[in-house]
């Protein structure tokens, strides 16, 4: 555990795994709101770590959320074992969507998902490296303030 | 505001999940078959619309709060997705109107409940 974290834990994910999607997040979700977390910060993670937990199970191999809360503020970073990201800008582009028509059948691959990440945090960074996987930074301030 | 009951008399639906409050009332809707749509544009505490009956339409409602989902065009989810969708208490209407009469019986309810 981080020096400052008051709380942490780490969820792996499976990719290709449909038949859990939405636990983690659903539980993250359920362990912020027991910490009393506002309903606006506890509603905004939860939608932003479905969509990163989704991301893993469409596109990745495997994965993994590692929550961290801390005075102020919760912390996600979301790490991927995956064919990467080749243009992070385009992946970041609502609409622009690389997924198949199994996943949109799901209701899925609207091409949404990275830009409503980013719209639910107060700050967002992600990086990744074609072949190898992706990697996602997610801040959300608990002080009900939004940068 | 209307309730669960109004709009499942307006819809001439069924409740696939007995024993929840029809007294809940909604004063927002939305209607989807993106589920990644819903994630990005819903207002929590909605009532969601859609044409999708598989189990991530039930676990976006929960995480999403909608106060119920009402399933179009006559299509019926199977068991298990009934049954999480009671684990998670969230109310499934099933109707026979397809999406576009569904939307315009909701809202003429709304409308007519406002005067």
């Amino acid at each position: 555990m981080t020096r400052e974290a008051v709380f942490e834990q780490e969820f792996p994910v499976k990719g290709g795994d449909f038949s859990r999607a939405g636990n983690v997040s659903w539980e993250i979700r359920n362990l912020l709101k027991e910490l009393g977390l506002s309903s606006s910060v506890v509603l905004r993670a939860a939608i932003a770590t479905y969509e990163a937990e989704m991301n893993i199970i469409m596109y990745a191999w495997e994965g993994r959320l590692l929550l961290s809360v801390v005075p102020g503020r919760v912390h996600v970073v979301v790490e991927d074992s995956g064919p990467g990201i080749e243009d992070i800008e385009l992946a970041m582009t609502e609409g622009y969507s690389t997924a198949t028509p199994e996943m949109r059948e799901l209701g899925f691959g609207a091409g949404m998902g990275l830009a409503n990440i980013k719209k639910n945090s107060d700050a967002f960074s992600i990086t990744s490296n074609v072949g190898s996987g992706t990697r996602l930074e997610l801040t959300f301030l608990t002080n009900g303030h939004r940068t | 505001m209307l309730t669960l009951r109004r709009i499942m008399m307006a819809l001439e639906g069924d409740l696939l999940t007995p024993g929840m409050d029809l007294e809940t009332e909604c004063s927002q809707f939305f209607a989807s078959d993106l589920m990644s749509d819903v994630l990005a544009f819903i207002s929590p505490g909605s009532l969601l619309l859609t044409g999708l009956v598989n189990s991530h339409v039930i676990r976006t409602a929960r995480l999403v709060e909608v106060k119920a989902v009402v399933l179009v065009q006559g299509k019926r989810p199977e068991i298990q997705v009934i049954n999480e969708a009671r684990e998670c208490h969230v109310p499934i209407i099933a109707t026979g109107c397809p999406m576009f009469e569904a939307c315009s019986r909701v809202s003429h309810s709304s409308s007519e409940n406002k005067r």
